[in-house]
């Protein structure tokens, strides 16, 4: 028998209030698991391909409003500004409304390809046939993958937001290219199209854009340009509000507001709920041994040994709970990106990061709320301890 | 015969709030090697606070204690915890067996106190067997303490108590719990390992019947020993 086997006995003695303790751990490591795992792709995607001196301009009431195709080049000619493009959100699903939905933009080919050729990177010839093609589409790769397209297919790709002047929702587009990303693992889950196409077969919104893109001399002049920008347009319909590219793309994902202030209380909430349980159940457990610990003692176990043992029941509770917690949550995670929902975000399966802070976590947590009563146990007087009958 | 035990002027007094209570002052006593000494007296009389000063779990406030040359009364709690393993075996009024355990288990925690490198796993069993074997509890090794009668569990806590091999054994009312036949049992035992193993046992006791199986016995009162019958 080692001191294991005894760590293992003990913590089992009662299995139903261990099993509880083990699931309520278990529910706060799914918790942390998941929704910092979201987080993360969120902040990935966010971040990727992001060049800081670009700038996005949008209407400032939020950024699901229009603002004029006028103000394009009206931004054009503030100081600093080296160039612009615009794109507008289209709505885009292909045949099934509900479980076909993916990101589509209605954007100005030439300048539009230029500006984020980091993250649209498209065959040799295919940027050229985009610009001259009126109806020509480029997907991404992943997108492409996923309904089988290839280049010169006509696809309809129908808008939840537009309807033709003939009631029809889908526009037919000629795959004139196929873009991967910057780094092999981004998500490549786009289509961009030729505005003009939009601007003239749609009902409402003409002449509209929805954001305007802007490149600067140099990132130290994004705060001047973004405030010059926004002074421009101040006091007219279509104020705007002109933020750097990272923080737009994170006001885009996060439309729910400050998912990291959000994520980091429920977070929280769980743990502190499970350092009260599991820290007060610990406490009386290892009172309720209080003379078995007396025995221990009498025999010649070491205080710092029984100390040890107590931290090992407590560790060894924790990192169970926790272990299936973020098991759990990797697989279902792992699921999740497969599907239509997840694939958006991008990868979502679990960082190797989120995995050690989550084992970190369940350390710390096992430490924690063994503390108290490790320590009453190394303290524990024989005597006493065996007095109680 | 020369001196196995020997405490000299130990004085212990207890100190509730204000009060102070003293349990002994400048006792005096040595036992020698090989002897089965029985401790009788009143309630209250100092019997069980004796037996935790010769066993290391309380300390005295001044005197000697001297086991076979070793000066305890100075050592701390780590070096008394570590001199309880090697020297001491406890028997208690009410069993005291880990109830996850099982019999051998419990005969086997004694063991987890010495290095595997002087104790090898297989040699630990074989101890564990020959103690089981000794108190006669062999097929009982696999049950827990919740499915054995009182007198198989306080075997069990014999098995414990001599499964290292120590030096000598300390009985706080080691049968106060079971019927005669039982007791007397239990008590043919603790005699047995005493003459043949040679183990020098204390056993606290109320029963003059229990006491007649020891080679002696003192009589401790107001924390004296007021007589001793051979
Ligand atoms: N931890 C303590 N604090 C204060 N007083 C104590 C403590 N332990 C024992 N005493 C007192 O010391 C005296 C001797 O106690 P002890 O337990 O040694 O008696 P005993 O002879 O074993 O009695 P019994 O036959 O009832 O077991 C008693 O008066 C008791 O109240
Ligand atoms: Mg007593």
């Amino acid at each position: 028998m080692t001191d294991f086997d005894l760590v293992w006995k003990n913590l089992f003695r009662r299995p139903l209030r261990t099993g509880l303790l083990i699931v309520s751990i278990f529910i706060a490591f799914l918790i942390f698991g998941l929704l910092v795992s979201v987080n993360v792709a969120l902040e990935r995607s966010s971040n990727s391909g992001t060049a800081s001196n670009r700038l996005v301009v949008a209407n400032k009431i939020n950024f699901t409003q229009p603002m004029p195709i006028a103000y394009v080049n009206q931004v054009a000619t503030i100081k600093g500004v080296t160039a612009v493009t615009h794109f507008s959100w289209f709505g885009a699903y292909y045949q099934d409304q509900t479980k076909s939905r993916f990101v589509g933009f209605a954007v100005d080919p030439a300048t539009y390809t230029a500006i984020y050729s980091d993250q649209i990177k498209l065959g040799p010839g295919q940027r050229e046939a985009f610009i001259k093609t009126r109806d020509g589409v480029i997907v991404g790769k992943a997108l492409a993958e996923k309904y089988g397209w290839r280049l010169g297919q006509v696809i309809p790709i129908s808008s939840n937001i537009y309807i033709k002047p003939d009631g029809g929702r889908a526009l037919d587009m000629r795959v004139v290219g196929i873009f991967s990303g910057a780094k092999p693992d981004d998500p490549t889950t786009a289509l961009y199209f030729n505005y003009e196409y939009l601007n003239e077969s749609r009902t409402f919104g003409r002449d509209q854009i929805g954001t305007i893109g802007v490149v600067t001399a140099s990132p130290d002049l994004n705060d001047a340009v973004a405030k010059a920008i926004d002074a421009r347009f101040a006091n007219s319909p279509y104020e705007t509000a002109t933020v750097d590219e990272k923080t737009f793309q994170r006001a885009f994902l996060k439309q729910a507001g400050d998912l990291n202030f959000i994520i980091t209380m429920v977070v929280a909430a769980a743990f502190a709920a499970i350092l009260m349980i599991v820290g007060t159940t610990l406490v009386s457990a290892v009172r309720e041994r209080t003379k078995e610990i007396g025995v221990m003692k009498t025999l010649g176990f070491p205080g710092p040994r029984v100390l040890r043992m107590v931290l090992g029941e407590s560790i060894l509770l924790s990192g169970l709970g926790g272990g299936l917690g973020l098991g759990v949550a990797a697989l279902m995670l792992k699921g999740l990106s497969k599907s239509a929902m997840g694939a958006s975000f991008g990868d979502l399966s679990m960082d190797l990061s989120v995995a050690l802070v989550g084992i970190v976590l369940a350390l710390l947590l096992g430490l924690v709320t063994g503390l108290i009563p490790a320590l009453s146990a190394l303290r524990m007087n024989i005597i006493d301890a065996l007095g109680r009958r | 015969m020369s001196d196995f035990i020997k405490l000299t002027n130990v004085t212990k007094t207890y100190t509730r709030g204000k009060e102070s209570i003293s349990i002994f002052d400048k006792l005096t006593l040595s036992i020698p090697k090989g002897d089965f000494v029985a401790i009788m007296g009143p309630s209250g009389s100092g019997k069980t606070t004796l037996l935790n000063l010769l066993g290391g779990t309380d300390r005295c406030d001044s005197g000697e204690i001297v086991f076979d040359g070793e000066h305890i009364e100075g050592y701390s709690e780590g070096q008394l915890a570590a001199w309880r393993a090697r020297n001491v075996g406890f028997i208690f009024q009410f069993y005291n067996l880990m109830p996850v355990l099982t019999a051998a288990q419990n005969v086997e925690l004694p063991l987890m106190l010495t290095s595997l490198t002087s104790l090898p796993s297989q040699k630990r069993k074989d101890n564990v067997a020959t103690a089981l074997k000794i108190v006669d509890l062999s097929d009982r090794a696999g049950h827990k303490p919740k499915e054995l009668s009182g007198g198989q569990q306080q075997r069990v806590a014999i098995a414990r108590a001599i499964v290292s091999d120590p030096k000598f054994l300390l009985c706080d009312e080691p049968t106060g719990d079971l019927d005669r036949a039982t007791a007397n049992d239990i008590l043919k035992t603790l005699q047995q390992l005493n003459r043949e193993l040679g183990k020098t046992i204390i056993m606290v006791t109320h029963d003059p019947e229990a006491a007649r199986f020891a080679t002696r016995t003192l009589h401790l009162d107001k924390g004296q020993f007021v007589e001793v019958t051979s």
